[in-house]
């Protein structure tokens, strides 16, 4: 979760936004936003954070300030040579209705003079990279999901392969399970692609999932504090960023980390084919049992070593295999998975230990709920009070307001989490 | 006046063409200048607020002349030509015009119109190609207003000579003889459908994206029936005010 090369990309020098009606969109910003990092403006809806991304390609021009990209004043660009090197995804997609999905995608290639055939050709490239079928490219936008959509907004935003992406509330209209979807490809493909991307959102949780860092802000357009998610959790500025991220913040937290991450260890186990004659199961052997709640439970595994459910070996049948043994749900966690899921597995397992995988799906141990609390309690201390290490510093230092620590209520949160 | 003479529909076969032609070559100029001040008027109309309340009004006063007074006014000016007829009219269509084409730029989703600014469109351009094709149905709507309204009003300027298959109705109006009366109608509605059907067909090769509509109304059933019912909206809206108009004649 480290932040790019550090360089800046993009920056705003004490900049505001003061409308004629006497409104204040946003006061006094100043904020560096380092290449290839995806940060994420958040805030609940007034708060500037719209505001704040649109200055960047001059849908809004600043009353005060400075914002620059690539070190240069955006004021010193033609606003609309500006805007094609600057990718762009609305809320609801904001696509030409009247075009189809390759002519929307081609948008902005052609306004660059790249010639049809080749805008064309590089449009169909971006369908593939999103995940759509070629097919629906001669589509018109109505007749694709919102999730297809807003896929297609994203293939648009990044046709001419602009170095900045702006994304307003890009999946506000989608159902949860396809904003999942999206976020996990938007993650995907920002690995792969590294641009510096500045996302919008009022959802604490996308905020979380997707940002390198998060950049909070209050009514009346005021930056509280911008930091990776971790010290953001670990280490909210003030009460407002503590309310705006909830009461969970611990759990959070959990959610950023994976167990390969947090070293959370492997306990080896034997466990007990479902082809096993029940006959040759005995009680606790092994040190491959763990008493959990009512019951002697091992992990019951395929022929190929894959889990599949909790086996009470206390009460087992009269006859038959294991496989014919009553087996309670299991969900195999992966190093990838978070501590998060891991915790939640843990609680819901009656053997209060979850079982692990390697990447091939075969069992490779498991943990107990005591290894896995201490491993998060641990990693939970850590994240609190590491320093601020990251080249770009805490951003918006020049305000002397945003950015700025308070220990105390960060001392007292750590004791709590390790309590 | 006696009943119709069927007879002489075939004698006259080579005067009704003439004078449908010559019917045409008023109306349809009148409609195309129409749309030519239109537009730029209606765009301007919608970019600039405070001048569209001053547009739309002067369009809506200069339609409440009544039609025979405009063409005495205008005689001054254009003399007895076609001009005159053709001026006459264009004025005419003004206010369906410009009504709708306000308000199918109105109509425009305004994330389209945010979208291609955001993607680096210049205005013109944004206008061009984003604006304007997606106003086509509610302008179109006002274009077979206007094109059915000039039609039937064309009848008007045979008082200056230059009235198309509205010199059947001075003609069988001086003769008493109802058949050229009726024929004149005939034909004029007549052109007035097939103008419309033109129009329609039109349409429908303007905007292909508009016809897999029902195929899949799927998740976008809202906003298709607001662009729709705005539609439909803008095409009975004038055509009332145009029935009205047909007592000034």
């Amino acid at each position: 979760m480290q932040s790019g090369k550090g360089l800046r990309m993009i920056s705003f020098e004490a900049v505001s936004k003061h409308y004629p009606n006497g409104t204040t969109a946003v006061d006094d910003l100043t904020l560096e936003l380092p290449e290839g990092g995806l940060t994420v403006l958040v805030g609940s809806s007034g708060c500037g954070k719209t505001t704040t991304l649109r200055m960047i390609n001059r849908m809004v021009d600043p009353s005060a300030g400075t914002v620059r990209v690539a070190g240069r004043d955006v004021r010193d660009s033609d606003a609309a040579e500006l805007r094609r090197s600057i990718g762009y995804v609305i809320q609801q997609s904001g696509l030409f209705p009247h075009r189809t999905v390759l002519d929307n995608i081609a948008t902005v290639p052609l306004l660059l003079g790249w010639g049809r055939r080749k805008a064309r050709s590089r449009a169909a490239e971006l369908l593939e990279r999103v995940g759509l079928e070629a097919e629906s490219g001669d589509r018109y936008p109505h007749q694709l999901s919102g999730g297809q959509q807003q896929r297609v907004g994203v293939a648009r935003a990044l046709a001419a392969d602009p170095p900045v992406l702006l994304m307003d509330e890009p999946f506000g209209a989608v159902d949860p399970v396809v904003r999942t979807q999206l976020q996990d490809e938007l993650l995907r493909l920002q690995r792969d692609l590294r641009k510096t991307v500045v996302f919008v959102t009022h959802d604490i949780d996308e905020a979380v999932r997707l940002g390198d860092r998060i950049a909070v802000f209050r009514t009346g357009g005021r930056l509280v504090q911008c930091a990776p998610p971790a010290r953001l959790l670990t280490r909210p500025a003030d009460d407002f960023v503590a309310g705006f991220l909830g009461a969970e913040r611990g759990l959070k937290l959990l959610s950023l980390t994976t167990l390969g991450e947090a070293e959370v260890p492997h306990e080896p186990v034997t466990p007990v084919r479902t082809d096993e004659p029940v006959a040759e199961i005995r009680v606790g052997g092994n040190g491959g049992s763990y008493e959990g709640t009512q019951g002697n439970w091992r992990v019951a595994v395929t022929p190929d070593g894959a889990p599949v459910g909790w086996l009470d070996a206390g009460a087992l049948p009269a006859g038959g295999t294991a496989g014919d043994a009553g087996l309670l749900p299991l969900r195999p966690l992966r190093d990838e998975d978070s501590l998060l899921a891991a915790l939640d597995e843990s609680v819901s397992s009656p053997a209060r230990a979850v079982a692990r995988v390697d990447g091939d799906g075969v069992l490779s141990g498991v943990t107990g709920q005591a290894a896995l609390h201490e491993r998060a309690a641990v990693h939970h201390t850590a994240a609190a009070t590491a320093e601020p290490a990251e080249p770009g510093g805490e951003p918006g230092a020049g305000g002397g307001r945003s950015g700025q620590e308070v220990t105390g209520t960060g001392a007292v949160r750590t004791a709590e989490a390790t309590s | 006046m006696t009943a119709v003479d069927w007879g002489w529909f075939p004698e006259h076969i080579g005067d009704m063409t003439a004078l449908t032609l010559d019917h045409l070559s008023i109306a349809v100029p009148a409609v195309f200048f129409g749309l030519v001040i239109a537009l730029p008027l209606a765009v301007v109309a919608h970019r600039v607020r405070r001048l569209r309340g001053l547009i739309l009004g002067a369009s809506n006063v200069l339609f409440t002349i009544p039609s025979l007074a405009f063409f005495i006014l205008l005689l001054p000016v254009t003399g007895l030509t076609r001009s005159t007829a053709v001026t006459g009219l264009t004025i005419y269509t003004l206010v369906v015009l410009i009504r709708n084409s306000v308000e199918g730029l109105d109509s425009v989703p305004a994330h389209a119109r945010e979208a291609s600014v955001a993607m680096g469109s210049r205005p013109l351009r944004t206008l061009l190609t984003v604006e304007l094709p997606l106003a086509l149905p509610v302008i179109m709507a006002g274009v077979r207003v206007a094109t059915v309204m000039s039609i039937s009003l064309v009848s008007v300027a045979s008082y200056i000579g230059y009235g198309g298959l509205g010199q059947l109705f001075t003609d069988g109006f001086q003769r008493s003889y109802t058949t050229p009366v009726i024929a004149g109608v005939l034909l004029t509605l007549l052109l007035a459908l097939l103008a419309d059907g033109l129009l329609v067909g039109v349409q429908y090769l303007c905007t292909p994206w508009a016809r897999s509509r029902t195929r899949t109304a799927r998740t976008k059933t809202s906003r298709t029936r607001r662009t729709r019912t705005s539609t439909a909206g803008a095409t009975t809206a004038p055509s009332t005010t145009a029935t009205t108009q047909g007592k000034g004649v």
